[in-house]
């Protein structure tokens, strides 16, 4: 466990190429380590995430991705997530690889992951087109009843990004209230990158809640506001606003371009990057 | 108050639909309102689950997306997607699932996927999300689409979601738990499956639409019940409720956030 800036950190556990899952389901999405993956460059990562959201459209519409495997690709209560459908429908920037599955389907090879078993059975994908598609999705006859399951690989990435409300100065890390897939994604991943809100001296009492002690947690990073525009629960709130926005922004290329270049890439970190977005208020 | 619309009518049919005490997997959009509405009138203990792990929320507005934080404030228990999908729909723990799609068939088959070839999709839209479990697991599941050629069609070009898959006994054969569609809410009324084919059949109409109405909504050749019953209109209580649930959403979606210091 080390403390790095972000930088430092992406630097060290981010490479080109890797399998790479921020996770978090609409709570604590870790945007502002999405944003400098963007600022250094990185090529040909495979990205995974149930919910791709906004920040893997950035990330798919500025060039970083090769592969996706995710769940559910869509801006919630808006509409489409356009820079994502630009890569699929027209390759624009690039051809991205899609492995399609349902939410279920993902928990189950998130909680194989996390146990480091070959894969994740479930009651999954009945009659549907998913598993003709994807040969990702297999079956195993159970071999106790006879039943036949469904099957997905252990997802396993290289390194799982998450945004936490606390870290201790040891690196022990909570989070809590919507918690989505992360505790799973977290222990399946080989490095666990955790950007946080606050570090404190004592977590507050855990019993129950969700912790990644700190030999779990590869390097922490401080880093206030880091989720918006999703949210940190007790710190900020979900800005719906900016969500519906976004759907003009990323509709068009061009405007798409401008508004990482203003808001991203000519910001040298997340406190420039909501400085920036304060400015236009 | 006089008056109402066919979207408000839509989802006042599908919230009565819903009975007090229910557990209901929501889904966003139109289910959120129809099952919030069903809470705020007839059904004060229905108990609702969003897949964001959201146990028994009694959120004051509808969230615009399914992990908004007073999904989570509201809420009985707040618990992990994994426990949600396996211990509670898996497990046959909820009555109804309530889902939304681009394209629909006449066996209450969903596509949410894409339009056009899978490889080479014209419009690629979101995808599975939860649906496929839901449908494979709920007791029972409503859809709530408004109708058009375009949406209700003879074959859906891709089935992200299974109803009744070829109609007949096609769905009970694969041994899926679950019971399959129930009703399809639509704009002008209610389309529900007939023994023995399955096939989604008009049942009920709302107050001025018409069969001749419901047929050119429908991209195959509607089958119309023995009896189709007309629904009664909004009361005044369902719309008022209605309104101001949506009135309070529309302000605080587009409330600003003060942005992290």
């Amino acid at each position: 466990m080390q403390f790095l800036s972000l930088a430092e950190a992406i630097e060290e556990f981010v490479h080109d190429g890797a399998c790479v899952a921020l996770e978090g389901f609409t709570h604590l999405i870790p945007f502002a380590a999405g944003h400098e993956i963007i600022r250094q460059g990185r090529r040909d990562l495979h990205l995974v995430r149930m919910t791709p959201d906004i920040v893997y459209d950035q990330m798919i519409g500025m060039g970083c991705a090769e592969k996706l495997t995710f769940s559910w690709g869509g801006n919630p209560g808006v509409g489409s997530l356009h820079r994502l459908r630009d890569a699929v429908e027209n390759k624009w920037p690039r051809p991205l690889e899609i492995d399609e599955h349902s939410h279920a389907g993902m928990a189950a090879g998130y909680c194989a992951g996390a146990a480091r078993l070959p894969f994740g059975v479930l009651r999954g994908y009945a009659g549907a087109d998913l598993a003709s598609v994807n040969p990702n999705v297999r079956g195993v006859r159970c071999p106790y009843t006879g039943e036949d399951l469904a099957t997905v690989p252990a997802l396993n990435p290289d390194v799982t990004v998450l945004h936490a409300q606390r870290a201790d100065r040891k690196g022990n890390v909570a989070i809590h209230g919507i918690v989505g897939a992360q505790k799973e994604a977290a222990l399946a991943a080989a490095a666990l990158l955790v950007t946080a809100e606050e570090i404190v001296d004592e977590l507050p009492p855990a019993m129950n809640s969700i912790v990644f002690p700190h030999w779990t947690v590869s390097a922490a990073v401080h880093c206030p506001g880091g989720a918006y525009p999703s949210y940190a629960h007790g710190f900020y709130r979900r800005d719906n606003s900016f969500y519906q926005s976004w759907d003009a922004i990323a509709r068009d290329r061009e405007s798409f371009r401008a508004w990482m270049a203003r808001h991203v890439l000519a910001c040298p970190d997340h406190k420039a990057h909501l400085a920036s977005l304060r400015k236009e208020l | 108050m006089s008056g109402w619309t066919r979207d408000e009518m839509m989802t006042v049919a599908a919230a009565r639909r819903l009975w007090d005490g229910c557990v209901c997997f929501v889904g966003i959009g139109l289910p959120s309102a129809a099952c919030n509405l069903a809470r705020l009138t007839h059904a004060p203990e229905i108990v609702l689950i969003y897949e964001s792990g959201t146990i028994g929320t009694r959120p004051s507005t509808l969230p615009l997306s399914i992990g908004d934080g007073e999904l989570a404030e509201t809420a009985l228990c707040v618990v992990p997607l994994p426990e949600v999908f396996s211990y509670y729909l898996q497990a046959g723990r909820v009555d109804v699932g309530f889902l939304g799609a681009a394209q629909i068939d006449r066996f209450g088959n969903l596509n949410s996927t894409v339009i056009g070839p899978y490889d080479e999709p014209r419009t690629r839209l979101p995808g599975a999300g939860g649906a496929p479990e839901i449908a494979a697991h709920a007791k029972q599941t409503f859809a709530i689409m408004r109708a058009s050629p375009r949406t209700f069609v003879p074959q859906i070009d891709f089935r992200t979601t299974a109803g009744f898959l070829e109609g007949g006994d096609a769905r009970a054969k694969t041994g899926m738990r679950g019971g399959g569609p129930r009703a399809v809410i639509t704009d002008f009324g209610i389309l529900t499956p007939a023994a023995p084919s399955n096939e989604l059949t008009l049942s009920a109409l709302f107050p001025g639409a018409s069969v001749e109405e419901a047929r050119a909504a429908i991209g195959w050749e509607l089958a119309i019940g023995a009896a189709v019953e007309t629904l009664a209109a909004p009361t005044a209580h369902e719309l008022s409720v209605l309104r101001a649930l949506n009135a309070r959403t529309h302000a605080a979606h587009r409330r600003a956030v003060e942005l992290p210091a």
